[in-house]
């Protein structure tokens, strides 16, 4: 309600001043119309009596200042043309100190003095002095400050400037800066004092009341930046220091944080870097409540634009240690101010960062200096809990992946882990992917074990589980897909040169190893294709290397063993099984038979004892024969063995279907076309007739348990296989053994209970259509059908 | 006209980073009508990818894919053609064509799809086209020695369909194309 009563009471202030004002002003211009100076000089120092106010806030105060000042242009018209009339300008100087208030005589003195300077009877610089000096007489804030704001704003186009029109003697260059300082520091006392007027409650209201007013005395500085006289020397020995020696000793924080920021943005950049010593200087010395971080932030950000808009600039930063100098003002700041929480700390260390990658991207001592810096701040707090300190953190450390684009350089760098290290668990994950992610973004290849071993430093966080992270609390999906980013990583590690290779392979391994069961999964298979890879290139390489060579297969065989046992163990058979069969493979190919059986002994006791799941077994049994199909390397002796292993787990698969076509695959195990050895027509035939056997007890089961319907597409699945034998020449494979299958599943298709099968009828119907094809293709395999009726 | 892209065995993360940058610059959202993978994809980020290429996603399952529901098999219909899509490693010897043609006689397709040996293949036969589009990642494989990465876009129009492969050979994607007719009698088969 108080506040309520105080609002409307001070529109009626200010009505009631500008009531008195417009009726003032109303006579003041008859006076002028008639001519009568007495009568002008008289109502005008009336209409300014009322900006003797000391009721109006800021704000309603400039609405009546202004009004006031429209009016009192004209007045000073009406001077101008007097002195032209010929009326002395000094005794009108004289004649407006007749007035009997202090204030509005200030204020009609300033007009006059106005067109005192344009009519060049005094120097500029007298006038001027004189006028900045009587108005100290006023010492209300408020008031003060309109009045300097007033002269301020009368003696802009009037200054003694080089090549003004009101340039005094040579020696007297200083004169308008001398004026517009000392007018400047005038005001800012005023400003400050603000502050302890009043209430001590208020002093909210104060400070954004003192806030509007800020404008008024930053415009003192604008003034000064587009003064000709103040070029570098001037602006280092004169105007720089004595601003900054105002701005230190008024010891308001709200004043110093303003001016410094209005100091950085108002004059030009090179004037920065020159004096950079000095200006840094005063931030140690300012109140330890200015928000010293966002001007530096500012100052930094300038400079660094500066720096990229030309290059010839650059020397000139190195040539004031331009980095070394902000470094030790930023180390200084933190210091002096001790109550700086952390995040203030580091976004300082950030903004210095920047400058830093901007004006020095050549420089990777000075990037591991900030980040240094940032860990001795960090030292001893062991974790960060900030959030917002976290935030600045993730930005220190991004800020040299986005400008190298290149890993690789941030590994150089020794300070980078040990920033990363202060990083909560769950951030340190984050920024272990954004890593990862420019890695793969642009493309990078890590091509030695030891940076490697330094990669897998910074993102330890996602390669095993760190002290106190509880597991349970990782979202399953994110920790997926964090494991999947290190598996995409895996494949950027690379060296052409073999040993290198394996150097890095062991590396990852060792690495990896420690992950636990749950990224075992995720980190095996990746690794075993790298490695799987280098032995294809040795393969492929073979002959200029020996046994006794630093990187044999073997060698990476022994490794790959080992590692996949490791994944077996998690346990994870189904993906450990494949893993083997691949090797097994690639042993074949490398021509070692006892590597190559010892895998598929591995894949043969995990399917035995593992892969429970009969859908499970399926998939991995047609693997097994499928890779066991393509090994060449065998002698009978491990061959047999590893044939009849594999036809034995078919012929036990649980549902029949997938028994039958487990044994009709197996057939192919004893006819491989290059291999003049495993022609054995007898044992091929023996597969089918069992495959046969087995379609036919499925055929009986599903008439005893479903009354009918039984997989009629089986006996067509052995009927193709039958035709690719006999087309492939197998002895044991005859027309008439053909014949009667073909008979047997006419029957079964057109018996009543299977008629309902539309697709083993469509399968049947595209075989016949095959078998007649065949027929009509004539030549000696159109012979071979020729008996073959359908 | 209808666009349909075939690919698989990208073996993401196992096999390959990703895909290759050529590839995702040329394969864009819109333009594609369907998709037809025969699986080995491996990881649900890669089956997000595609569906964002073209939501008409039909996979098949690779031994490696971690998502258990995708069918063994499928056949679908587009335009005259019946297609089939299998990944392969169920169908020995691996890669054989003839075991293929029986595969395609099973399924009773015009067109069938199967992976597994990361090398393109596209034969006409009498009973239709067999493709392989290879590997999109060119993902190591123990089958076949050199992989370079792969994929196959199908131009089905009326009783024609045109088969484009894109391969990406020294870091330059070499395109090169197969022409195929259905004839009436298979057409009237159906």
């Amino acid at each position: 309600m108080l506040a309520e009563v105080g609002r409307e009471d001070e529109e009626k202030w200010l009505a009631e001043g500008i009531a008195g004002l417009q009726q003032n002003a109303y006579y003041m211009g008859r006076a002028l119309d008639t001519n009568n100076l007495r009568d002008a000089l008289k109502y005008s120092a009336q209409m300014l009596s009322e900006l003797r106010t000391s009721k109006l806030s800021p704000h309603k105060y400039y609405e009546l200042y202004m009004r006031a000042f429209d009016e009192l242009r004209k007045l000073e018209m009406y001077f101008k043309e007097e002195t032209r009339r010929g009326v002395s300008i000094t005794d009108l100087y004289e004649l407006v100190q007749h007035a009997g208030n202090v204030l509005p005589r200030l204020y009609l003195l300033c007009t006059v003095g106005s067109v005192y300077i344009t009519s060049k009877e005094a120097p500029a610089k007298d006038v001027l002095k004189d006028l900045v000096e009587m108005c100290r007489a006023i010492q209300n804030p408020v008031s003060g400050l309109f009045l300097r704001s007033y002269l301020s704003q009368i003696s802009r186009d009037k200054l003694p400037d080089i090549g003004s029109e009101y340039e005094g003697d040579a020696d007297s260059v200083i004169d308008a800066v001398d004026f517009v300082l000392q007018n400047f520091t005038e005001m800012n006392k005023l400003w400050v004092r603000m502050q302890y007027q009043g209430h001590v409650h208020e002093r909210e209201k104060r400070e954004k009341e003192r806030n509007e007013l800020r404008d008024l005395v930053g415009k003192n500085l604008h003034v000064l930046s587009q003064l000709e006289s103040v070029d570098l020397v001037m602006y280092k020995e004169t105007v720089l220091p004595r601003i900054l020696e105002q701005v230190v000793n008024c010891k308001d924080d709200l004043a110093q944080y303003y001016l410094m920021d209005c100091i950085i943005q108002v004059f030009p950049d090179e004037y920065h870097l020159q004096t950079l010593e000095t200006l840094l200087g005063a931030c140690p010395q300012l109140q330890p409540t200015v928000d010293i971080k966002t001007v530096l932030g500012r100052l930094m950000d300038r400079l660094s634009n500066y720096a990229a808009s030309s290059g010839e600039v650059l020397p000139e930063f190195l040539q004031v240690e331009a980095f070394s100098k902000l470094s030790t003002a930023i180390g200084k700041v933190i210091e002096a101010q001790v109550d700086m929480p952390i995040v203030g700390a580091i976004t300082l260390y950030v903004s210095l960062l920047t400058f830093t990658l901007r004006v020095h991207p050549d420089r990777l001592d000075y990037v591991d200096q900030v980040l240094g810096a940032c860990v001795k701040k960090l030292s001893g707090k062991a974790k960060l809990e900030d959030s917002k300190a976290t935030k600045q953190i993730v930005a220190l450390l991004s800020a040299p992946l986005e400008k190298y684009n290149d890993i690789v350089t941030a590994l150089k760098l020794p300070n980078y882990p040990r920033v990363m290290d202060h990083l909560d668990n769950e951030t340190n994950k984050i920024m272990a992917v954004v890593i990862i992610q420019s890695i793969m973004k642009n493309n990078t290849c890590i091509s030695t074990a030891d940076k490697v071993e330094a990669l897998f430093e910074l993102i330890k966080g996602l390669i095993r589980d760190t002290d106190g992270g509880a597991f349970d609390e990782v979202d399953e999906e994110d920790f997926k897909e964090e494991q999947n980013s290190v598996a995409r990583l895996i494949h950027m590690l690379h060296n052409d040169d073999p040993a290198e290779m394996l150097q890095i392979i062991s590396t990852v391994r060792k690495h990896i190893l420690l992950g636990g069961s749950k990224r075992l999964p995720f980190t095996v298979p990746p690794l075993i294709f790298s490695a799987l890879k280098l032995v294809r290139r040795l393969q492929i390489q073979a002959g200029d290397v020996g046994e006794d060579a630093p990187t044999t297969p073997k060698k990476i065989f022994l490794i790959l063993n080992q590692t996949i046992e490791a994944l077996s163990a998690v346990p994870s058979p189904e993906l450990a099984l494949r893993l083997y069969l691949q090797c097994a493979e690639a042993a074949n190919d490398c021509d070692l038979e006892p590597v190559a059986y010892e895998f598929f002994t591995q894949a043969f006791i995990l399917y035995e004892e593992e892969v429970a799941d009969s859908k499970a077994q399926v998939t991995a049994i047609h693997l097994i024969i499928g890779t066991l199909q393509r090994m060449n390397v065998f002698g009978v002796e491990n061959r047999d063995t590893l044939t009849h292993k594999a036809t034995g787990y078919s012929a036990k698969l649980l549902k029949k279907p997938d028994q039958c076509r487990a044994v009709y695959a197996c057939s192919h195990l004893f006819s491989v076309d290059d291999q003049d050895g495993i022609k054995d027509g007898e044992r091929v035939l023996l597969c089918l007739k069992r495959a046969l056997r087995i379609a036919n007890a499925a055929q009986q089961m599903a008439n005893v348990t479903r009354g009918g319907s039984g997989p009629v597409t089986l006996f067509i699945e052995i009927l193709n296989k039958y035709l690719y034998f006999f087309e492939n020449g197998n002895p044991q494979i005859t027309s008439s053994v053909i014949q009667d299958l073909i008979e047997l599943i006419m029957t079964e298709t057109q018996s009543e209970s299977t008629a309902a099968d539309p697709s083993a009828i469509a399968f049947f119907n595209s075989t016949q259509r095959y078998i007649r094809f065949q027929k009509q293709k004539g030549g000696a395999l159109g012979e071979k059908y020729e008996p073959i009726r359908v | 006209m209808v666009l349909v892209l075939a690919l698989g065995d990208l073996h993401i993360p196992h096999r390959a980073s990703d895909l290759p940058t050529k590839f995702k610059s040329m394969l864009v959202p819109g333009k594609i009508q369907h998709i037809i993978c025969t699986g080995n994809l491996c990881i649900k980020e890669i089956h997000d990818y595609l569906k964002s290429l073209c939501p008409d996603l039909h996979i098949s399952r690779g031994e490696y894919d971690e998502d258990a529901r995708y069918p063994e098999s499928k056949t679908l219909t587009i335009g005259q053609f019946k297609l089939g899509v299998c990944h392969g490693h169920q169908v020995i010897p691996w890669g054989d064509l003839d075991s293929l043609a029986m595969l395609q006689r099973q399924l009773d397709v015009d067109i069938l799809i199967t992976g597994h040996t990361h090398q393109f293949k596209a034969y006409k036969h009498e009973g239709g086209v067999v493709i392989n589009p290879g590997s999109a990642t060119g993902a190591y494989s123990s089958i076949t020695n050199d992989v370079n990465p792969s994929f196959v876009l199908m131009d089905i129009d009326g009783l024609r369909v045109v088969v484009y492969v894109y391969e990406l050979i020294d870091g330059e994607v070499k395109v090169d194309k197969i022409d195929f007719k259905k004839t009436s009698t298979t057409a009237s088969a159906h």
